[in-house]
């Protein structure tokens, strides 16, 4: 049985645990951001529950970034938890990245070829999926 | 209702659906969109939404323990993610394209399939059919060690699984699911992978194939964050909790009983869909 090329770079058992610390942080970040902006969210005094059984679609101040980033150093609730969601998504997002630059020190052009395809897609998706 | 209520409701009951899903094996997913649409009344839009998110989460979040056993392959997922992402960017647009009651109706087969998957055996099947030569050249093979014994193992008919993960893609962009009874297929029924290997190495791709959908779901506003905190915060704690309880709880029980619950709000969604209640 062929075996991959692994005389370079980090070992697979070094990459999992490279992948599992980067997962471990993405998630805790995004949560921790969630309960945060959800704690502001709830203690809004004119709160009223969000009418869900019809859909108008999130505000689209909602889908800048830059938008988000200014929101939430105003302490709006909602920017911070749209951040921790873009944060969540971009958890596995940056995961494929790593695999990318594991594979490149492994000299595997192979699955530098394939993992590059995923992230391109994957960046298609954020970037130009609402077009 | 105030906000604050309902917010707790829908913690509590993702929780319990994140707890079954992990219990079941079926995932999260499956069990919240039904809920929230038949329960909540909440349009299945933002239900399918608020779910995708969660995916996301309980995916990375388990695959933390995963990749640390050593048990995933890293380049056989990679390699069907080339079939899941583009799936499920497919999937995302159908969403936008289909109507509400079409999506309610696919996504009660999608249950059914689920239920009825759970009843069925996963059994070994030994190396009766020749690795293929593409499993050969994109090194899709590797070993793992249990019980102090090495298990080495060969991805067999290859295409036929890059098909079916297309196809598992779609349906989890399609209806913000982990899809992962039909990721399990591929591995285990199409490539024979060992399932210890599919199994960890499925939960690892779907985060992946949900990330790839979300774009589109988040500049079509279809994932609100106040909906998205409690489910995804709800999901993610009953799941964890549920890995936990994996190893005492009385799994062949539970698992009928709810397969059940599955099977009638799959029927349900069926129903809703074709009288347009959905």
């Amino acid at each position: 049985m062929q075996q991959p090329p692994q005389h370079h770079g980090p070992t697979d058992m070094q990459m999992d645990a490279a992948i599992a610390n980067m997962l471990r942080f993405g998630i805790s970040l995004a949560a921790t951001l969630m309960i945060l902006g959800g704690f502001y969210y709830l203690r809004h005094p004119t709160m009223q529950p969000a009418d869900y059984a019809h859909f108008h679609g999130t505000s689209t101040d909602l889908h800048n970034l830059g938008k988000v980033l200014t929101g939430t150093r105003l302490a709006d609730s909602t920017s911070v938890l749209e951040l921790g969601i873009v944060l969540l998504i971009a958890t596995p997002v940056a995961r494929v990245a790593l695999c990318v630059v594991d594979f490149a020190r492994q000299r595997d052009k192979l699955y530098v070829a394939v993992s590059f395809f995923v992230l391109m897609v994957l960046l298609y998706s954020l970037f130009r999926g609402g077009r | 209702m105030t906000a604050e209520t309902f917010t707790a409701l829908i913690f509590l009951t993702s929780l319990l659906a994140g707890l079954l899903g992990a219990l079941t094996g079926l995932g999260g997913g499956v069990i919240i969109v039904p809920m929230l649409a038949l329960v909540f009344k909440v349009d299945l839009r933002y239900a399918i939404g608020a779910s995708l998110i969660s995916v996301i989460a309980t995916s990375s979040g388990s695959a933390v323990a995963y990749v640390r056993q050593g048990l995933s392959n890293v380049r056989i997922g990679m390699f069907l993610e080339v079939a899941t992402t583009l799936g499920a960017l497919l999937g995302a647009y159908l969403t936008l394209k289909i109507s509400t009651h079409w999506i309610a109706i696919i996504f009660g087969c999608v249950l059914m399939y689920s239920a009825a998957s759970s009843f069925r055996k996963r059994r070994e099947h030994p190396g009766t059919i020749a690795p293929d030569r593409m499993a050969t050249s994109l090194h899709l093979s590797g070993s793992y060690t249990e019980n102090g014994v090495r298990h080495d193992y060969v991805a067999r008919r290859v295409p036929l699984g890059f098909g079916i993960m297309f196809g598992a893609g779609t349906l989890s962009g399609l209806l913000g699911i982990g899809s992962g009874a039909v990721k399990v297929l591929a591995m285990d029924m199409a490539m024979r992978l060992p399932f210890k290997v599919s199994t960890t190495t499925s939960n690892f791709m779907i985060g992946v194939t949900a990330a790839a959908s979300a774009g589109v779901y988040l500049a079509r506003g279809y994932i609100d964050p106040g909906l998205a905190l409690p489910v995804m915060l709800g999901v993610l704690a009953g799941s964890l909790l549920g890995s936990k309880l994996l190893v005492k709880a009385p799994v062949a029980t539970l698992r009928i009983v709810f397969s059940v619950v599955i099977l009638a709000l799959g029927a349900e969604m069926i129903f809703s869909g074709a009288t347009g209640r959905l």
